[in-house]
């Protein structure tokens, strides 16, 4: 995953030179816990992303490229877009997967890059952190947008 | 896809003193454009929640946000940014063809290649439409 191999004695000190482990050589015990996260972390991005190329593709192809673009974008636009459940639901999902597959995304960047055990708590923290608020504000907004504001 | 590909085995095949595991090339460059892609969208879906937030405060300041968005120099980063998405969509359906495809791995370097012509492909007239009128309003031919 990271740069330097991923062992016990990696964490502590950095080595001089790289040292890898064979191809598929176990991580420490096997399956500490009995679920397999990376796994399952895995698996989301590739079927988040699948969702997302149609998510985002569409969606930026009609607010920016069809008619105008974002010319013509305005709170009566999104008062008249929002009118439907359809582009509702579509923005939710669009959001919710949006920025859970972008904190998953950051949060393997933070892991491969923040060296130092303290640097990689906090930064997540603050990436977790940032991912709820997000998607808190953003739900409020879909569910309760008011067009006679 | 969290090491690159390309990765070696033993940091003695590197030439690189010290060794390394990124070899460059197309599997290295493509996988160091998806994070750098990756990175700026989440940054923008960041601030584009924010900003979109404002139609729950009033209209007026969802209204002088959004016209924001349609000054050059912000309408140009769209096209970036809309480039930086279509990247890393490709991208990323090549990056499942190299895990779930068989043949996957062996044209991961026709499918870099591919993306990166699509890329360009769809963002000549993509970029027309997005600043068409911006460029008509900028030397006075559009109301």
């Amino acid at each position: 995953m990271t740069t330097v191999a991923p062992g016990p004695s990696t964490a502590q000190a950095a080595p001089e030179r790289l040292v890898l482990d064979a191809p598929r050589t176990r991580r420490r015990s096997p399956s500490r816990s009995g679920t397999n996260f990376e796994m399952y972390s895995w698996i989301f991005m590739r079927m988040s992303g699948l969702l997302l190329v149609v998510l985002v593709l569409g969606h930026l192809l009609i607010m920016n490229v069809l008619d105008g673009g974002v010319h013509r974008i305005n709170f009566s636009f999104v008062a008249g877009r929002w009118a439907s459940p359809f582009w509702r639901t579509w923005d939710l999902l669009q959001l919710w997967l949006a920025e859970l597959h972008g904190t998953n995304g950051l949060r393997t960047v933070i892991n491969d890059y923040a060296e130092r055990d303290g640097t990689r708590f906090w930064l997540k923290m603050l990436l977790y952190t940032s991912a709820v608020l997000v998607l808190m504000l953003g739900t409020l907004v879909i569910f309760t947008f008011d067009p006679s504001i | 896809m969290a090491s690159p590909p390309g990765t070696v085995g033993t940091a003695r095949t590197s030439r690189t003193p010290g060794g390394t595991l990124y070899r460059g090339r197309e599997g290295m460059w493509s996988w160091v454009a998806h994070r750098v892609t990756g990175v700026l969208i989440f940054f923008f879906l960041f601030a584009h929640v924010l900003d979109t937030a404002l139609v729950r405060v009033s209209p007026d300041d969802y209204n002088r946000i959004i016209d924001t968005y349609k000054t050059p120099v912000v309408n140009l980063m769209e096209v970036g940014l809309t480039g930086a998405v279509l990247y890393h969509a490709l991208n990323g359906l090549r990056v499942m063809a190299i895990d779930f495809w068989e043949k996957g791995p062996r044209y991961q370097k026709q499918m870099t290649y591919a993306v990166v012509t699509v890329v360009g492909l769809v963002m000549i007239p993509g970029t027309y439409f997005m600043l068409e009128r911006t460029v008509k309003q900028m030397f006075g031919t559009a109301s």
